[in-house]
């Protein structure tokens, strides 16, 4: 038995079905119906969180491998098995999950007015995929939810969105579905291989050179579309903008880093050889998504847009860092990945609060908010200057960290991965002028309302946390410190492995 | 002689000579007792198929085994679902004859004998038996010019692709002296030594079996009779026979042209990938959402083709379970399409789906259940039966055969999401008629069956497992 004493990570990733079986047997006229399944969908999440805490109180950092370890027979024929365990590098993942559907939750508070029932169910069975993913240690458990979360998030961005919906949705779904078939066929290849599809012993097999580049690029086409790195990007804007608040905020803060565990999950640890081989190639697929889209971020005209390109760009340094394989780099990613996770999160939320009021997502629709909305202005600048990488913020430790990694491999890299973040200054302080400096000039702005309490509710965790995550970051990178040093251990083990057996062929 | 194995044949087709008369004494209103004898028969049948021991008998020509028993039941659980889907469709269509059920058990029956069939010359007579019958429930709505077009169509090319069978099973006697597929077996051990004039009797064989499952080249067919026939007709195509075909063409390859592998491997990838990738594309540009599934079903029998492509014990099986995972979701598909039905009359089109989420949910659910496995999404069936599938493909190194398999399988999941998309994102337009009890209990049985395959997968990979083993030794 685990150390909580009762299968939690299974709970955890349960109970949100438990809240939707709830919500469905309601019964009642639409108001009521409504009214219901919002409580009990936060109470549900909120629920979650409080258990999802039990594995922050109880977790060992100083055990590099999975811990609360569950496992059920499934396809004994297969030796397959549904098993669940979380180790340093998903713990955190599981908490910023479960942290962010309530915050979501709420946030959709008023502005989901249609199917309210449909968008909560739709929601909760998104927090049973994204929280059963990070638990997975089972190659196959984990690839059901990786596309299970499709499901949902495609009818969030379909049924929910904006006036191009259902082009973002089929474009969203269409883009991942294609990578994630591809990561199938790399799963049977591995399991044929190995014979199982347990993760801990799927890291200790040796895939044959060979094998493991073509592995790499399947596993790679999942990930990479899901991160999203360049040139594979192109759903991001699309969705992100067309999703309804809480959709971005889920899409941006943990679908994305869906792709970069993925990363550290299989690609890095499982294909040592090829990992070091390509690593030239994604470092360069990195820095052209982050210059290039800070560029393009510059040239936005609409909010979410822009805060979507920033997106790629972040996500650009957390793939650097995963492939300099030294603890800096991987920490730096991991810390990045949470970081983001909160921010882009945050500023999704920031234009939502907006967008309910004025409906528009329109840079240029805006202007002088500072007036009417101090409070506004005050957390927005907070989640600017974080996005930035302002010291004392959660952004500034993960990009910090990324970039010393990066100079031990490479000069260039570090300095053009570095250029994110004076890019990211520009585009970020650009939007901040253009919307909340200036005057007033659109009169439907002078009565502009500032936040209100649950919209405070809504952005308090996520200041706490942003600045807790910059402030005090030790907290944080406590939990993933013996996994990545392991990590980083095992990927020099197994390439000094390879290193011996080339030379010994050679002699 | 061991007429004992063929007795669920024999009795089935005594059930339907009884009930045959029984609806002919009765003369009106025998329609629903005929087809509740039917599924009662079928019933029996199906303890009687369980109940078998495996053995051979007929000198040869009928063999039981794991196999011919996996795909019965299969069978006669298509033809139970297409028959109780049939009994509101045909009354409100005013073609409510009791020789409906009789025509399916018939057709259940040639089937069966398919199935069984253990030399060509059984084949034969149980391919025959099924597509007459097939012939006339094409163009059952006799005064309907559609279905009667169907029912010729479908006459005219079936007819064709028996003959090259025939001439294929010619081709083979003549140049291997026996039609017995163990003796075949025995005769054809070395690929090198195999006549040419053997190798094209293979081919025409090969080509007579793949019109039945509709594989493409020999395709054309598909839409044209998927959309003239009654629904509940179509559903009965989709379902039954092409399980029938596709264990006939299993056993026919898996035993008696076993060793010729390499012979005529190529040609089933061929069609493997013809079939995928027409059935992905073609989908794409159709409104008639029968139609859609008429090239939804050819792609899938090209998944199924994957199966025997890799010529082994994993790949009977995947193609087992693909079968099974098929029928059911393909059968509930159907039930819902036979639920789209305005003022008493029938719907087709998959606009007029459109915001079906609003007015009738339940029904919105079962069919977004149902596009989400055929297009091979996990947690649903569909998704199991792909795994499989490429598991075995992946095995034996068809590495291209698998990649593209699963590309088109997204291009696939294009127009299955584009049903959703109409449902749940659309504006809602009048809603649907009340639909009967049976077409509930269909959905919800099948759609239960496939949202919650993943839990208990065992009993069917299982069975299919058991079944495969006695392909390809």
């Amino acid at each position: 038995m685990n150390a909580a004493g009762f299968p939690i990570l299974s709970l955890i990733t349960w109970l949100p079905l438990v809240g939707c079986v709830v919500i469905m047997s309601v019964r009642g006229d639409e108001h009521t119906v409504a009214s219901n399944a919002r409580w009990t969908a936060l109470w549900t999440s909120l629920l979650v969180l409080a258990l999802s805490l039990v594995l922050w109180v109880k977790f060992d950092p100083r055990e590099p491998g999975f811990q609360f370890n569950e496992s059920v027979t499934w396809l004994p024929h297969y030796r397959i098995a549904y098993k669940m365990g979380v180790d340093g590098i998903s713990t955190l993942f599981v908490l910023l999950s479960t942290v962010l559907t309530p915050v979501c939750i709420l946030a959709s508070w008023e502005s989901i007015q249609v199917k309210v029932r449909e968008f909560m169910l739709a929601f909760l069975v998104l927090e049973t995929m994204m929280v059963g993913m990070f638990c997975a240690t089972d190659f196959v458990v984990f690839y059901m939810f990786f596309e299970g979360v499709l499901i949902p998030m495609f009818l969030i961005i379909g049924v929910w969105g904006g006036p191009r919906r259902v082009y973002a949705a089929v474009k969203f779904f269409l883009f991942t579905l294609t990578g994630s078939v591809l990561m199938l066929l790399a799963l049977i290849a591995m399991w044929l291989q190995a014979g199982t599809t347990d993760i801990s012993v799927l890291m200790d097999t040796h895939f044959p050179v060979h094998m493991q580049a073509w592995l790499f690029f399947a596993l790679m086409a999942s990930f990479a579309v899901k991160v999203p790195m360049w040139p594979v990007h192109t759903w991001l804007p699309d969705a992100h903008v067309e999703a309804p608040t809480a959709g971005s905020v889920i899409l941006a803060g943990v679908l994305l880093k869906m792709g970069a565990y993925g990363f550290l999950r299989f690609s890095v640890p499982m294909l040592p050889d090829a990992s070091q081989s390509f690593a030239p190639l994604i470092f360069t697929l990195s820095v052209i998504a982050v210059v290039y889209t800070s560029f393009v971020a510059l040239a936005q005209e609409d909010m979410k847009k822009l805060i979507a390109y920033s997106s790629v760009a972040h996500m650009g340094v957390v793939t650097i860092g995963i492939f300099t394989f030294n603890e800096q780099g991987i920490q730096g990613a991991l810390f990045q990945m949470l970081s983001h996770g909160i921010v882009s999160g945050a500023l999704f939320l920031i234009v939502g609060v907006v967008y309910d009021r004025i409906h528009s997502r329109d840079i240029i629709r805006y202007g002088g908010l500072a007036d009417r909305m101090p409070a506004y202005a005050l957390v927005f600048m907070l989640f600017t200057m974080a996005s930035i990488g302002l010291p004392g913020t959660a952004g500034f430790i993960g990009e910090f960290l990324v970039i010393i990694g990066a100079a031990q491999v490479n000069f260039w890299l570090a300095l053009l991965g570095g250029l994110g973040m004076i890019l990211g200054a520009a585009y970020m302080l650009y939007l901040y002028r253009r919307v909340i400096f200036g005057t007033i000039t659109h009169a439907d702005l002078k009565h502009i309302l500032d936040l209100s309490p649950r919209e405070w509710a809504v952005f308090a965790p996520l200041v706490v946390l942003t600045l807790w995550m910059g402030i005090y970051p030790s907290s944080f990178t406590g939990f993933f410190d013996e996994s990545v040093s392991a990590m980083v251990q095992h990927h020099h083990d197994a390439i000094a492995t390879t290193v011996k057996f080339a030379q010994e062929a050679v002699h | 002689m061991n007429w004992m194995l063929a007795l669920p044949e024999i009795v089935l087709a005594c059930f339907g000579m009884a009930i045959l008369i029984f609806g002919v004494v009765r003369k009106h209103d025998s329609t629903l007792l005929a087809t509740m004898f039917t599924l009662g028969a079928f019933l029996i049948t199906g303890f009687l198929v369980a109940t078998r021991a495996a053995g051979s008998g007929f000198n040869g020509q009928f063999v039981t085994d794991s196999f011919s028993t996996f795909n019965k039941e299969l069978i006669l659980l298509g033809g139970a679902l297409a028959l109780i889907l049939s009994v509101d469709w045909n009354r409100s269509q005013r073609i409510e004859r009791f020789e409906y059920p009789v025509l399916v058990l018939f057709c259940t029956v040639g089937m069966m004998v398919m199935v069984s069939a253990s030399n060509l010359m059984s084949l034969y007579l149980g391919l025959e038996l099924q597509s007459l019958a097939l012939y006339v429930l094409a163009a059952f709505a006799r005064d309907n010019v559609k279905s009667s077009e169907a029912g010729l169509k479908y006459f005219v090319l079936s007819g064709l692709a028996s003959g090259l069978l025939l001439y294929g099973i010619s081709l083979v006697y003549g140049f291997s002296g026996t039609m017995d597929f163990q003796a075949l077996h025995a005769a054809l051990r070395t690929p090198a030594a195999a006549p040419p004039g053997l190798i094209v009797g293979i081919v025409f064989v090969l080509v007579g079996l793949a019109f039945k499952v509709s594989a493409v080249p020999f395709h054309m067919w598909t839409p044209d009779v998927y959309e003239g026939a009654p629904t509940p007709v179509t559903v009965f195509f989709a379902t039954a026979p092409k399980v029938a075909a596709m264990a006939l063409l299993l056993r026919v390859m898996g035993t008696s042209f076993a060793d010729l592998l390499p012979a005529w491997q190529a040609l089933i990838v061929l069609m493997s990938i013809a079939s995928m990738v027409l059935g992905a594309l073609a989908a794409i540009g159709q409104r008639n959402i029968k139609r859609l599934m008429a090239y939804s079903s050819i792609g899938h029998m090209g998944y199924a083709l994957i199966g025997l492509a890799v010529g082994s014990s994993d790949g009977v099986r995947g193609v087992l379970v693909y079968m099974t995972v098929y029928v059911l979701m393909t059968a509930g598909t159907f039930a819902c399409i036979l639920a789209m039905k305005r003022d008493g009359k029938p719907v087709e089109q998959i606009a007029d789906l459109s915001g079906l989420a609003t007015t009738d949910p339940g029904l919105a659910l079962a069919i977004s259940v149902f596009m989400f496995s055929l297009a091979g999404i996990p947690l649903m069936a569909g998704f199991f039966a792909k795994l499989y599938i490429f598991l075995a493909a992946v095995k034996a190194g068809l590495f291209v055969l698998a990649v593209i398999g699963v590309l088109t399988s997204v291009v696939g999941a294009f127009y299955y999401i584009r049903v959703i998309k109409v449902m749940y994102f659309d504006p809602p337009v009048a809603a649907f008629d009340r639909r009967p009890p049976a077409l509930s209990f269909v959905v919800a049985a099948t759609g239960l069956f496939t949202a919650f395959f993943f839990l208990f997968p065992a009993p069917v990979v299982d069975a299919a497992e058991m079944a495969s083993r006695v392909l390809f030794r």
